[in-house]
């Protein structure tokens, strides 16, 4: 028995085991015992005092619950090499549960800096052997050849690293040593024992020149940043990396090798290497729409072209008896190069298929040819072509008009409808109507799909479309 | 030539290329194929070179032939440098026995042209079908695109590989026309275009049924090279954030353009511009990260069209607007703190979460181990009111980062 004043020492077998600290530390938590009390020791440590039964100290305190957070906390921080880290993830537990339990959330408070410090340092340390460590293959005449690593962590962190090695080499045979701990995996099971020296490991390794090699050609001697590579892979590493015996070398001879590079003068070709034919010219019986088409996607005479990843010109038979104009292109569209293959697209295509029509004869394309937009976080919003920018793009349509000469057209959307009628149409009073336009051309005009999809209102959409698909209706009746 | 010769060559090659990342793609382990190889998301870098870059992957090309003659490359068709070709079996084992040991992540290949663009995507393809099929490879692999090959072999290729790349070379279309003729901006970015597509699509498949084949789950990134053409900073962020919106590329990697051996003519060699690079990679950041526009960090005017060399880009901007500071660190909102010089967006997330705690003194910056003089003019806390007053030139004065001495090994 002990007196609320008395120090109590606690005995760990395995001072990286979390399951026994954190039974140890719920013992003592529901012992009432404070902090400053205990004494944290573990087998390794030379130990004259006795130890306290921590399990048959009386219960003062009914057991609470700590934040989720803290456990990952205290379960990195347990591989920490430092010895007074239970005392210090113990103090944490403590605090926790005496008043504080947002005590985690006070960064700068001291007990949680450290903590947080020695996780940091700890999970760095696993980062790096999993950066560091070098297998050597150790060949046998009657087995599959095993691959031998040496290294040397900071924290005892070889039971958390392992894993890894285990999801990132199983179909190998592979040995970790350590000075701690050893990490054995035979393709099916992984084992643990005790730490080892660097005699055990083999010395060397074949592949090591060919690697060697490959670090020494990487290395751009015209841009060395020592203090870079030294912050990222610090010289305690450097012992067991095959490639860092090269890094003084390397960096003694990267000024002149650079100076080198800029002093000598240009030279000039010693062969005459032939230059690549030109791509095959459009010949002369090319379809002259595929001509245009070729034009257009060097077209500069607006801006639009800037920020935009193409032209997006019409496309469908060359002789097609329908032209379908809408009004320019959206994100997909511009992306892929071709008109009407976004959501609107895919609404126009269902209506087309509604009425009897296939897409696949019908010349599709636009008034503006390039997509216009405004940049909105991820997105690409669609912004309206000025009125200069669809006159700037006029030129295109009436070379498809020309070329293609579809007997019946129709104007999907304002901007199409004024194309064709001038800008006194009144689409949404006009639309639905055949017109007859110069050389006899039949055209009607309505909605664009897009406005269709921008309706809020399901009932206001699905009457919407009923409608679209009512004035489409026109290219199959009265034939 | 041997393997050893061949490699020295090929890598040589291909360390023009910045990006070394391994990360990003999906969740894979090698328990269940038996093979080797596994991707968690967050990559590795297994070794560091003097020049401080990280080496993740093996970065080796197929071949450095090439029947280009892009006037910055080391491998132009017009260049003096000795030629080698890998096999494809060579670059298999290399990247199979690299890996074994722990050397590296994975592959990144990428090549100079051969024959056409369809026969060398074919040949970068076959090398990561190869690892993925006959080797049950689960290690990253980040193939470079090229732009102009057919859509179907885009399409292995993205079946294969965790990342595809198109390199975007140069920030404007003036620079690409003078220093790589056959190459070509409209081709780029449709490939770029391409890739979005394919990669948004594969990615809406695998919600509906997880069986679906994959698309370059780690999506696609590109590289722009700086310094060796007239383009201004404020042309180059332009064009990286049009990328980005556009193409919804994971990196643009920016490389300082570098001394090669057997420099052309039309390409005189300096030192490559290490602390533009620097600042460049800061305003990508704060672009990506820090919601700054383009014209917040190098706004039109040509007397800002280049960014500071000496102080970075978000404590040049603070500079600029005096009359947004000092801020109040204990009532300003996320956005306002994310825009302070010296907050990075973890300790901006700190300081948030600390304060719904208790009020935030001076000395909580310290501990949280803020650069502290480079804060304390923008910043008011509990205990701290920074003079008003000071003129910008002479706060700049005192920020400017102290100037870098050439790094020299002790």
């Amino acid at each position: 028995m002990s007196g609320a004043h008395d120090l109590v020492a606690v005995r760990l077998h395995d001072g990286v085991d979390f399951d026994e600290w954190r039974q140890r530390a719920r013992e003592l938590l529901r012992a009432g015992v404070a902090p400053e009390r205990v004494s944290w020791r573990c087998d390794a440590d030379d130990d004259l005092f006795a130890t306290t039964d921590v399990a048959s100290l009386p219960t003062v305190a009914a057991g609470t619950t700590v934040p989720r957070d803290f456990l990952s906390l205290a379960e990195r921080v347990l591989a920490h090499r430092d010895a007074r880290r239970h005392a210090l993830l113990y103090r944490l537990l403590w605090r926790l549960t005496h008043g504080e339990p947002q005590l985690l959330r006070i960064v700068t408070d001291d007990d949680v800096m450290r903590a947080r410090a020695w996780e940091k340092s700890v999970r760095r340390d696993l980062h790096k052997m999993k950066a560091f460590v070098r297998f050597r293959e150790v060949r046998y005449d009657d087995r599959a050849s095993v691959f031998v690593a040496w290294f040397e962590p900071e924290h005892f962190i070889v039971e958390r690293v392992a894993p890894f090695f285990v999801r990132r080499f199983a179909g190998m045979h592979w040995s970790i040593l350590t000075p701690d701990r050893a990490a054995h995996w035979d393709g099916e099971s992984l084992r643990f024992d005790a730490g080892a020296s660097r005699e055990q490991a083999p010395d060397g390794d074949a592949l090591e020149a060919l690697w060697r090699q490959y670090y020494t050609s990487i290395f751009n001697p015209a841009r060395l940043k020592v203090k870079a590579m030294k912050s990222e892979m610090p010289m305690k590493y450097w012992k067991n990396l095959p490639e860092a015996s090269l890094i003084p070398q390397l960096i003694r001879e990267a000024q002149p090798r650079a100076q080198a590079m800029v002093q000598a003068a240009p030279t000039t070709p010693r062969k005459r290497m032939t230059t690549p034919a030109p791509p095959a010219q459009d010949v002369a019986t090319a379809d002259s729409l595929q001509q245009i088409r070729r034009q257009a996607q060097d077209c500069r005479q607006c801006e639009l072209y800037r920020p935009a990843t193409q032209t997006v010109f019409g496309e469908g038979p060359a002789d097609a008896e329908i032209m379908l104009i809408g009004e320019q292109p959206g994100d997909h569209e511009d992306l892929a190069g071709r008109p009407f293959i976004g959501p609107a697209g895919r609404l126009l295509n269902q209506a087309l298929e509604e009425i009897g029509l296939d897409r696949k004869q019908l010349y599709v394309t636009n008034t503006v040819k390039h997509f216009k937009f405004e940049p909105q976080g991820k997105f690409r919003l669609h912004k309206r072509a000025s009125a200069s920018e669809q006159g700037a793009c006029r030129a295109w349509l009436e070379a498809e008009l020309a070329r293609v000469q579809p007997r019946r057209i129709v104007c999907l959307g304002g901007m199409a409808a004024s194309a064709m009628f001038g800008s006194e149409f009144r689409l949404l009073q006009e639309r639905g109507q055949w017109r007859t336009l110069a050389e006899g051309r039949q055209a009607f005009a309505t909605v664009h799909p897009s406005y269709l999809l921008r309706l809020p209102d399901e009932r206001d959409r699905e009457q919407a479309y009923r409608h679209f698909v009512r004035d489409l209706s026109l290219l199959v009746q009265n034939r | 030539m041997d393997a050893t010769a061949k490699l020295a060559i090929l890598a040589d090659a291909a360390k023009y290329d910045a990006s070394c990342s391994s990360s990003g793609g999906v969740k894979r382990d090698s328990r269940a194929s038996g093979g080797i190889g596994s991707t968690e998301g967050m990559g590795i870098c297994h070794a560091y070179a003097p020049d401080g870059r990280c080496i993740s992957l093996l970065k080796i090309l197929l071949t450095n032939f090439c029947i280009y003659d892009c006037v910055y490359c080391i491998n132009r068709r017009s260049s003096n440098v000795q030629r080698a070709r890998f096999s494809v079996q060579e670059i298999v084992d290399l990247t199979l026995n690299f890996y074994k040991r722990n050397y590296i992540e994975g592959l990144f290949l990428s090549s100079g042209i051969i024959r056409n663009a369809d026969y060398t995507m074919e040949q970068l393809t076959l090398v990561a079908k190869t690892l993925r099929s006959v080797h049950r490879f689960g290690g990253y692999i980040h193939l470079k695109t090229i732009p102009d090959a057919a859509p179907e072999l885009i399409e292995e290729a993205g079946r294969w590989a965790d990342r595809l790349s198109i390199n975007i070379e140069l920030p404007t279309e003036t620079g690409l026309q003078r220093l790589a003729p056959e190459k070509n901006l409209r081709d780029i970015r449709a490939a770029m275009g391409t890739l979005r597509l394919a990669i948004e699509e594969s990615k809406e498949e695998k919600r509906k049924t997880p069986k679906a084949p994959r698309f370059a789950p780690a999506g696609q990134s590109t590289q722009m090279i700086v310094g060796a053409d007239a383009a201004t900073d404020r042309d180059v962020l332009v064009t990286s954030s049009n990328l980005y919106n556009n193409y919804r590329l994971r990196r643009v990697y920016y490389s300082a353009f570098s001394p090669i051996p057997d420099a052309s003519k039309a390409l005189p060699l300096v030192s490559p511009p290490l602390v533009r690079e620097h600042r460049l990679y800061q305003a990508d950041w704060l672009l990506r990260f820090y919601g700054f526009t383009v014209d917040d960090i190098a706004p039109a005017q040509s007397a800002q069209a280049n960014l500071d060399l000496d102080v970075d880009p978000k404590t040049a901007w603070a500079l600029r607007h005096r009359e947004q500071f000092p801020v109040d660190l204990n009532s300003a909102t996320r956005e306002t703190l994310l825009r302070v010089p010296g907050l990075g967006v973890k300790t901006v997330d700190r300081l948030i979460e600390l304060r719904r705690h208790k009020r935030l003194r001076f000395d909580d910056l310290t501990r949280l181990r803020v650069a502290t003089r480079k804060v304390a003019p923008f910043v008011i806390t509990l205990d701290h009111h920074p003079r008003r007053d000071s003129e910008s030139s002479t706060l700049r004065n005192e920020l400017l980062s102290r100037p870098q001495q050439a790094d020299l090994f002790a």
